[in-house]
């Protein structure tokens, strides 16, 4: 357990933390947010991923995409350190934001996971109220001094989620009790609410239907350039319309990266071209 | 990079593919064939023969129709990708020169009875060599999309500049022939028009090269590498291609 003087040592860290990055953000947005290099993942004697080197940009949405088993749901998982959750998986080579390592001793992986938040493909809202789910973050990072500041997080993410005016009157429902779609953006606004620089998607899309698709695939595109954000995805159309830069992956190699458009009209690798034009078999 | 010719997961994707890929190479048979019957009209004054060539461009422009039309649908039910996406757009593209090419055959056709003194127009005897040329860029350019060869692409447009030097060596013939022979005039302004007709017939081919060269490919063609360079404005003018 923390002492309070811990708690209050991190809560100030954290603030600091993100004011700076929310500086260096406004500066960089051309530099990669997110550095990855030589980067292998092993499921004990296992090798899920093999030798993976990538950028990730602030001004770009980037998709992974890949056959099932490919390696890019686990690569996407090594870039917030979800992997270390799992005993056996062991992670070699560099995984930086902003210049820090994200896998050296002195980082806090609480607070990684703050600055690089998740969206996962089932809807995951806390069995608590709408208002709850979004407070829940800024509370224990400490980012919030009062109720009204509280209350000024919560609606402006949810309404930089799309979600604001759907629930505003009902802040007290529970989260759980929203539509597939509305609780998928009531997760990314969760996100949004600790004011990350970095947003994870996998496969945010693939338990709802077209128009809540639909709404996620707007919401990401109006997200853009606010932060970095990677989507991982089965949906090939999804990829094409989402995003910018694509990187495909294959038996946990890095095949092709490259913007989206080159990758959908004319990639360079053959593996990439029969994946993408449905000729892998 | 090339289409290595394997198959989609989805074989109903293949079969549509196969049934485009064959309709492309019938239109382009029946203009070529077109082309070769219009100028054997000309040539023999077979009027009959003539009628044959614009009663039968109705299937080209039939046939340019249902491809336009599988492709739309094609496109819209597959959404395709890369290489396919490529060739499907070629393919959309092509049948619409390919029909192009099928109406100015028909249209030297139309003027059979209108040359009667093929004797007395002595530029008349270019023309059949000119259009064996613009025939094998036609057929040559659907060749190059069957086989998805960049390199035979690049090769007629390179060859499209033999039809232009016909047809600069012709328009000059056919002044001078004017001048010698004011009373032929009007046939001759006939000779004229038939030329420029297989001129803009070697123009579409090279439009389908390069239109092969990009499905193969993923990249425009290269700039068109000109012999020389005009040297008045009228050669300048002559030598205009289809860009």
């Amino acid at each position: 357990m923390m002492t309070d003087n811990q708690k209050m040592q991190e809560s100030i860290e954290s603030i600091n933390m993100t004011d700076s990055a929310t500086t260096a953000t406004k500066m960089e947005t051309g530099t990669p947010k997110m550095t990855a290099r030589h980067v292998d993942v092993f499921y004990g004697d296992k090798q899920a991923i093999n030798d993976v080197s990538i950028d990730v940009n602030m001004d770009s949405v980037t998709a992974f995409i890949g056959p099932s088993g490919c390696g890019k749901s686990t690569f996407l998982r090594c870039m917030n350190r979800m992997n270390d959750t799992i005993p056996i998986a062991r992670v070699t080579g560099d995984i930086m934001l902003e210049g820090q390592d994200i896998y050296a001793p002195q980082m806090d992986v609480v607070q990684l996971r703050a600055r690089v938040g998740m969206v996962f493909q089932k809807p995951n809202p806390f069995p608590k109220s709408i208002y709850d789910n979004i407070a829940y973050g800024p509370r224990i990072h400490g980012l919030a001094t009062g109720k009204e500041e509280l209350d000024n997080i919560v609606e402006s993410s949810l309404q930089r989620a799309g979600l604001w005016g759907e629930v505003k009157d009902r802040l007290q429902d529970s989260g759980t009790a929203l539509s597939g779609g509305q609780q998928q953006r009531l997760c990314i606004a969760r996100a949004i609410a600790v004011d990350p620089e970095v947003i994870l998607m996998d496969e945010p899309c693939s338990a709802l239907d077209p128009i809540a698709t639909a709404k996620i695939e707007e919401l990401i595109h109006e997200l853009r350039g606010k932060y970095a954000i990677v989507i991982v995805t089965h949906n090939m159309q999804q990829a094409a319309r989402v995003s910018q830069k694509t990187a495909f992956f294959h038996l946990g190699t890095l095949v092709e990266y490259g913007e989206t458009t080159d990758i959908f009209t004319n990639p360079r690798e053959e593996k990439t071209r029969d994946y993408i034009t449905g000729r892998y078999g | 990079m090339v289409n290595s010719g394997t198959e989609h997961t989805v074989k109903a994707f293949d079969s549509d593919i196969n049934e485009l890929r064959g309709m492309v190479a019938e239109i382009g048979g029946r203009s070529e064939q077109a082309i070769a019957k219009a100028m054997r009209a000309l040539e023999n004054s077979d009027l009959e023969l003539a009628a044959e060539v614009v009663r039968e461009d109705k299937l080209i422009d039939d046939l340019e129709k249902r491809i336009d039309e599988l492709t739309f649908q094609t496109i819209a039910l597959r959404a395709p990708m890369a290489d396919d996406l490529r060739e499907l757009i070629a393919t959309f593209k092509i049948s619409g020169v390919v029909e192009r090419i099928g109406d100015y055959a028909k249209n030297i056709a139309k003027r059979v009875p209108l040359v009667t003194q093929t004797h007395r127009l002595r530029p008349i005897s270019l023309l059949p060599s000119m259009s064996k040329i613009a025939s094998e860029l036609v057929r040559d350019s659907l060749d190059a999309f069957a086989r998805r060869d960049a390199e035979l692409a690049m090769e007629v447009n390179r060859r499209d500049q033999i039809v232009d030097d016909f047809y600069n060596s012709i328009f000059r013939a056919v002044i001078t022939h004017m001048i010698e022979n004011p009373k032929d005039i009007g046939e001759a302004a006939h000779l004229l028009f038939i030329a420029k007709n297989l001129e803009r017939i070697g123009d579409h081919a090279t439009n389908v090269a390069e239109m092969v060269y990009f499905a193969a490919t993923g990249e425009p063609m290269p700039e068109r590498t000109r012999g020389e360079n005009p040297t008045t404005p009228l050669d300048d003018a002559l030598s205009d291609g289809a860009d």
